[in-house]
This record gives structure tokens, sequence and C-alpha cells, in this order.
């Protein structure tokens, strides 16, 4: 569904600064895949992300989203990012809706979606509520609310659960992934904890820096659906030992 | 629970069992805000009247509270017109300066042209004394209502052009993304994103701009004006009548007051949530 072949992202390419971010990153993402990607900071995780969304479009190479190159930025995907990032002046309700109001146009359908997805995110009792009411974690849910509310294809994160505390970044974990049987969508989830990224992911893509590199896509041979007990799992343990092994073995290749 | 909330329950206990109002305001918080800072101004005024009056302070050099009250209850329907006349300066300085500091931050922040262009004159014009620069715009405009206009705005619009263009580039740049994978235009990010955005940053500015205004009106007035508070202060100063210039000083400090209450109100009443919320901590 997604593939980018040969992609080369280089920041700054005009200046003398100029910066591989991303060299040679040939992947393929199925449809209705959870793909996870961990990687030591800097290795262009967050890039490879923006690539797909088209905010960022490769020095060289390709990204292809159903056989069309990605030539601007899509409306077929949600972004979630690390920080909720909720405007202070709309309630959830209006939070979750930001992006379809933004370019104007908010059916009563697509609010009654908004409404429904609130309320599966636990969140029914606060749509009338601030941001700034609401603890950090019950943001992140408003903004994953956000991103799902036009019902995209493709669902983008970027270490969506970084800022949240252990308790509640399993909670989410679970809930994303009912979420995703629910509504099946290809999801690339950027994440920095080797175990959230062995559970969620069908596959894991294991990156190095500088340049920013695959360097090998670990399948995970799990049964759905995932729980955390699968930790004992022998499969698991293989898996985040594998990945474990690529990336502080990395160091020294460099 | 917090502490504020307990306290304040049990501010509303002890209302029920009858004791008295006091309490009641002392424990929720309100003695700490109100009572304390008033109880210290009447001690302060208190001295003042006992000690102008032991000493025999001529009046020209320091004036007695009570006296400052008589003259300038005295010259009441004169002053009011002072006053007025400062009034009508501050708003229309403060409003000039809203109506061009607003569109220049815009400017400054989507064109780097501009900002070159402009941002080096415009702290230039901070770096030039106000009251250096009124008695030549009074030469230039003439001894009316513009040159002293025009001090206000100059002295209250930076402020405001900094806030707000902080304000619009506070955007978190995760938010200018999801705008462009929407495909929003930049007058749809402009509108529905940047500029709700810069609402905070804005009234903390019309806060700075209204209370410099006031200090602004008063320059243009001190250099070249026939009435207004400033003209009050000068004229009244010239003639040995102290009492009257130190009750324009004071109407001029609660004028202050005043406007900035009306701001920090505005803002309550229609950017509630641009308030930081202590009780949702």
């Amino acid at each position: 569904m997604i593939r980018l072949s040969n992609v080369d992202l280089t920041y700054g390419q005009a200046t003398e600064q100029a910066t591989l971010a991303l060299h040679d990153v040939n992947l393929d993402i199925r449809k209705n895949e959870i793909l996870t990607i961990v990687g030591a900071s800097g290795c262009g995780k967050s890039t490879l992300l923006r690539l797909i969304a088209g905010l960022l479009l490769p020095t060289r190479g390709e990204v292809l989203v159903n056989g069309q190159p990605v030539r601007e930025p899509r409306r077929d995907t949600g972004i979630v990012f690390q920080a909720p990032t909720l405007v202070p002046w709309a309630t959830i309700l209006d939070n979750v809706l930001l992006p379809q109001r933004i370019v104007g146009r908010v059916s009563l359908e697509l609010r009654e979606r908004a409404q429904r997805l609130l309320r599966t995110a636990g969140l029914g009792e606060f749509t009338d509520r601030l941001p700034r009411q609401l603890s950090g974690g019950m943001q992140q849910r408003a903004a994953i609310c956000r991103a799902l509310v036009h019902n995209p294809d493709i669902l983008l994160m970027d270490e969506p659960f970084g800022a949240l505390d252990a308790l509640t970044r399993e909670t989410m974990t679970l809930e994303l992934m009912r979420i995703w049987a629910e509504e099946p969508k290809t999801i690339v989830f950027v994440t920095h904890s080797i175990t959230e990224a062995v559970l969620l992911g069908d596959r894991v893509v294991v990156m190095s820096p500088r340049p920013g590199v695959v360097r090998e896509i670990v399948q995970v041979g799990l049964p759905r659906p995932r729980r955390f007990k699968m930790e004992a799992d022998p499969e698991f343990v293989r898996c985040a030992e594998r990945v474990r092994e690529l990336i502080f073995t990395q160091e020294e290749h460099a | 629970m917090t502490p504020s909330s307990s306290a304040a329950s049990a501010g509303s206990r002890a209302r029920k069992r009858g004791r008295p109002a006091w309490q009641a305001l002392a424990r929720m918080g309100l003695g700490k805000e109100v009572l304390v800072p008033a109880l210290t101004l009447a001690v302060i005024v208190g001295l003042w009247e006992l000690l102008v009056r032991a000493f025999q302070v001529p009046e020209f050099l320091l004036p007695a509270p009570s006296r400052i009250w008589a003259d300038t209850v005295a010259m009441g329907p004169v002053v009011a017109t002072h006053t007025l006349a400062t009034m009508r300066t501050v708003l229309i300085g403060f409003a000039v300066s809203i109506a061009i500091s607003l569109p220049l931050a815009v400017l400054i922040t989507y064109s780097r042209f501009f900002e070159a262009a402009v941002y080096p004159l415009l702290i230039l014009t901070q770096s030039i004394p106000k009251v250096a620069v009124a008695p030549i715009l009074v030469v230039i405009f003439g001894a009316n209502e513009l040159p002293r206009v025009i001090v206000t705005f100059l002295v209250a619009f930076f402020p405001l052009v900094i806030a707000m263009s902080a304000g619009l580039l506070a955007v978190p740049k995760e938010l200018l993304e999801l705008a462009r994978s929407c495909k929003a235009s930049r007058m749809q990010e402009f509108y529905r994103i940047r500029l709700p955005y810069s609402v905070p940053f804005l009234m903390s500015g019309l806060k700075v701009a209204i209370t410099l205004s006031v200090v602004g009106a008063v320059v243009g007035e001190f250099v070249a004006a026939e009435q207004g508070l400033g003209y009050l202060i000068t004229s009244s100063t010239a003639f040995f009548r102290t009492p009257v210039a130190f009750g324009a000083m004071f109407i001029l400090s609660i004028l202050g007051i005043v406007l900035f209450q009306l701001v920090v109100i505005a803002e309550k009443v229609f950017f509630p949530w641009a308030i930081p919320d202590q009780k949702a901590q």
C-alpha cells in the first residue's frame, strides 16, 4: 500500500550544512498492517513519517501510496504527535473536528462520528470541556480521535505515548489495538520503546542514525489480539532481543 | 481536594453558622487580596495626614490628604473636564496603537523582507526618548490633540507589536503540520490557528499598552496642551497649587487602574480560555 523506494532526504540541501537524514530507504508497508519503527534519536524516524504524510518530499527516490507518488500532503492520513497539540480555545469535541473546521466542512455526520469516537475513547462526558481541564492521557486520547475523525486509511503516529506515564501508556497501547481491530487501517507507529514496538507491530523496522538507514525489519510472529502477558512468550523475547541487539551493536559499526 | 477549595468550603460553613462576614471573607482569601492592602493604604494616608499637621509642613510642599481632597472636590467640574480630555487622548492613542500594531505584527511574522526592512526602525523608535519627540511633534502638527495622540501611540505600540508577533510565532510546529496535512490555505491557517493562538499574548500586550497609553498621554500634555490632567498638573504647580496637582496625579493613577481592569474584564468575557487557571492544576 505504501512503498518507499531508494528514498534519500537531505535537510538544507542548498546550504553548506546539508545533513543526510535518510539514506536509501526501501520499505513496503502492507494494507492494514501495523508497522512500528524503532531507533536511536536522530535516525530519521519522524522524517520517515513526514515523508509518508507528504509533509516532506524526498530529495531522491519515491514515496508511493496506492501506486501514486506522494507530491503534497495527503488528506487520507491521520497524524498523532508526541504532544497532544490540542488548541486551548476549543472544546474537546471542537478539537477533534478542528482539521475539518480549518478547511470549513463539518457535516452533522462527521460531528456524530466525532462524538462516537470520543465515547469509545472514554471521553464521552468531557466533549464540552477545554483541553486544560483534562489530564495528559485524556488529551492524547482526544488527539488520537482527531486523527481518526475523517476515517483515514493511514494513521501515522510519532511517539504518541512518549509523554505519558508508564501505566497510561499500557492502557493506551491496548486501546489503540482495540480501535485498530474495529476499524482496520495501516498504522505506522514510531516509538522509543522496544516493548511497545514488538507488542504493537506486525513488523518492527529497526533504524540506525547518521545517516538514517533501515537496519533490519523484524517479523513478529505473535497472534492477535495481543496482550501484555505475551511479553513472557518466547517469540516476544526473541523479537525484543533481536531489536535490542540491532540497536546496541550499531554503535560499533559506526 | 486542594487547600484553597477546602478553605472556600470552610468559608461557606462559617457563613451558615452566622459568623461575621469578614471572617468568611478572610477565609476565602479576600483578606490577603483586598483587606490587607486597603488597611496598609489607610495607615499610610493617616500617617501622612498626622505628620503634615504635626510638623506644619507648608501646603505648597506637601499638602495633607484632607486638603488634597477638599481642593480637588472644590474644582470638581474643571477636574472632570480635564479627566475626560486625558481619557480621550488615552483611548484614541490606544486604539491607534492596536490598529497599527496588529497588521504590523502580521506583516513582520509573514514576510522576511518586511521584517528585515521594518524591525530595525521599530527598535530605533524605541530608543528615542518620547519626551524629546513631543515638542518636535507640536512644532510640526500644532498644539492640538494630534501630537498628543502620536506620542501616546509611540509610547504604547511597541509592546503590542512584540507581543502579537510572539503570539503568531508561538504556534507549535505540529499544529501547523496538521493544518498542512488537511490542505489548509495560508488564510485558513492564519484565521483558524495562528490568530486565535496569539490571543493570550495579545491580551498581555494590551495590558502593557493601556498602562503605557496613560503615560504617553500625560507626556503629550506636559509639553503642549490646553486641557488634560497632565496640563492640570503643570498649570497647578506653576501657581503653587500643589493640592490640585496631587489630586490630578491620584486621578491619573485611578484612571490607569480602571482602564487596566477593563482590559482584564474584556479578557475574562471574550477569551476565558486564555487565562491561566490555577484551580485546574
